[in-house]
């Protein structure tokens, strides 16, 4: 059995199959692509391997374990993580405290030994503190701890979302559009990044992308969706130089 | 990005600091006191008026409800309406409680924290009773129907009949009791309708409430900067984000709900046992709004501007008595100029500069000592 099995999931909304028999299999620390037109369920196969949405049919296995219907906290706390295409950060709240958030399942007190700043509350902000500090340094954002984070420039806000997806040490890591809106050179910086994140925690991860450069430097397979449907799956050199594919999405 | 694939030396974290928020704390902690402890003195010294003296236990359980309301509209983000409603209902049970127990329990020193406990108590639990169906919405339609709750808290608590004879306890809604069930010569009544509730014994001093003040800004503040708090924030700022990052929204919510619920029902025991009258129609509306009208001001999410804010907007119709007929228009618009100068970015900056200036000369002054 590979580490991420997705057998067949689909779901409509009302009259539109939104995703029709998706299917992907991934091995532990493998990169995988998923590109296609706007509108074609990208976004909406996120959102049911997260379980905002609840497949019709299919099935979702990771590392094993059925993950197939589960609630998004749930799966949260199974080890799945996700980025957004429009970004999400806790806009009020500091840098390090949105990486502190992500970390709150692993690092656990009570609401009472908070309140009555018990012993245990102590240790356990020394250690978030710690983890949360040597996240924000691999990204490059321990300088901005203290800073409110919708007070960061773009490119930043996009790292910290990762490190706070990666601060819940997830087993399957979804990056939505992560180089949506970057220039080349931040783009360049980004796939660096990404594939520093899979070596360094030898993460499993899946891309929805656009910026073909991105895609084809970094994923080592892609899937193709169109109307829903898978259009063509495999080695990325091979499925770009597919005509179905050239014809539904790159262009002539 | 780091291109190595190295861990972190300890040394970078070493480094750093992270901000200790004890300090900020204990300053907001000792506004309340120092700002209670002066006015004893000078209405002690006659220099305030006993009428000033009768406002401070008042103003202790506005800040009460204030600090507490913050919790919900300020941390949690939602929109509650109906925070009058949680002090009727500790403002009724604690009285309640204290008035059949004051032959049995004597001392006020058991009674009184006693009461507290289980107005608060009933509060929360009437917190969480209205958290549970309103989990769904947010926004203007939780607005509403908390506004409703706090409506129709007053309202049942104008209609109970409540009475103690030699039998035990006599209860009745919305008529009067059968005075055949009634023992008349050992009858006492607690609650009659829409009539006040009477005879609590006066338990609460300033001291007292300055006590429980401080409790709730403790219990507040250190929730607030904990991992409860920082899971209730990020609700707040991202409702999808937090669910994404295993935040469980319903307990959070929940929490929320009954501890702003709970402290709301402390200072409704305080107000009952303080005032000698405790009437359900004080517990309206226009008390749900002017707590509102504290935070707001104060400042969404921050405790310490909440408690400047009640200060000064409670203090503030009492000072303006010398202009009788404009009173109220002279207040609205002093609400008015606070809000602009609170939002108003050329305001704010000036603010910044201001800090700016005087902390400077702080500095430089204890380089010159």
């Amino acid at each position: 059995m590979s580490y991420v099995e997705i057998n067949n999931i689909s779901i409509s909304f009302g009259g539109l199959r939104a995703v029709d028999n998706f299917f992907l299999r991934q091995e532990k620390g493998e990169l995988h692509g998923l590109i296609g037109p706007n509108g074609a369920g990208k976004t909406t196969v996120f959102n049911l391997l997260t379980g905002v949405y609840k497949p019709d049919r299919g099935t979702f296995f990771l590392d094993g374990e059925n993950m197939t219907g589960k609630n998004t906290i749930k799966l949260n706390h199974e080890g799945i993580a996700r980025t957004f295409q429009n970004i999400r950060l806790f806009g009020n709240m500091s840098v390090i405290d949105n990486v502190k958030v992500g970390l709150h399942n692993n690092n656990k007190y009570s609401a009472a030994a908070g309140v009555f700043r018990l012993p245990k509350y102590f240790r356990t902000e020394k250690e978030m503190n710690e983890k949360a500090a040597e996240l924000l340094d691999l990204f490059e954002l321990l300088p901005d701890k203290d800073v409110l984070s919708s007070n960061l420039p773009y490119g930043k806000q996009r790292r910290l979302e990762i490190a706070r997806a990666l601060a819940s040490s997830p087993k399957y890591l979804l990056l939505d559009e992560p180089a949506a809106g970057m220039n080349p050179n931040e783009t360049a910086d980004l796939m660096k990044m990404i594939r520093f994140v899979r070596d360094h925690f030898d993460m499993t991860i899946l891309l929805i992308e656009h910026d073909m450069k991105l895609v084809s430097g970094i994923c080592e397979k892609i899937s193709v969706l169109n109307f829903g449907q898978l259009l063509a799956q495999g080695e990325t050199s091979q499925v770009l130089r597919d005509p179905e594919v050239i014809k539904a999405y790159l262009g002539q | 990005m780091k291109n190595k694939k190295t861990d972190v030396s300890a040394g970078v974290l070493k480094t750093i600091g992270f901000k200790s928020t004890a300090g900020n704390k204990i300053i907001t902690i000792l506004i309340p006191i120092l700002f209670f402890g002066i006015c004893q003195m000078l209405v002690s010294y006659g220099v305030l008026g006993s009428l000033f003296e009768g406002l401070l236990v008042p103003l202790c359980f506005y800040i009460i409800m204030a600090v507490s309301l913050n919790l919900t509209v300020g941390i949690l983000g939602e929109l509650s309406l109906g925070h009058a409603g949680f002090m009727c209902v500790g403002a009724y049970v604690g009285g309640i409680f204290s008035f059949i127990t004051q032959e049995t329990i004597t001392s006020p020193w058991i009674r009184f924290p006693l009461a507290i406990l289980i107005g608060g108590l009933a509060a929360a639990i009437f917190g969480l009773l209205i958290g549970i169906p309103i989990l769904r919405l947010s926004g203007d339609y939780l607005a509403i129907v908390t506004l409703a709750f706090g409506e129709i808290v007053k309202n049942i608590m104008q209609n109970i009949y409540l009475a103690k004879d030699i039998n035990g306890l006599h209860f009745s809604f919305a008529t009067a009791i059968d005075p055949a069930k009634l023992d008349m010569a050992t009858k006492v009544d607690i609650l009659k309708g829409p009539m006040a509730l009477k005879g609590v014994p006066r338990d609460a001093n300033l001291i007292v409430a300055l006590v429980l003040v401080v409790i709730t800004l403790i219990v507040i503040l250190n929730l607030i900067d904990s991992r409860t708090g920082r899971a209730i924030m990020s609700i707040r700022d991202n409702r999808i984000a937090a669910e994404s990052s295993g935040i469980n929204i319903t307990k959070y919510k929940l929490i929320v709900f009954g501890l702003s619920a709970f402290f709301a029902g402390v200072a409704g025991v305080l107000a009952s046992h303080y005032n000698m009258v405790t009437e359900a129609k004080k517990f309206d509306y226009n008390t749900s709004i002017l707590i509102l009208v504290f935070v707001v001001l104060g400042g969404l999410g921050k405790m310490r501007g909440t408690i400047i804010a009640t200060i000064l907007l409670y203090a503030l119709p009492e000072l303006l008595r010398g202009l009788q007929s404009y009173r109220m228009l002279v207040y609205a618009i002093v609400l008015i100029v606070m809000m602009i100068v609170n939002n108003n970015p050329w305001f704010i900056e000036q603010r910044k500069r201001l800090k700016a200036f005087l902390f400077k000369n702080k500095k430089a002054e204890m380089e010159e000592n």
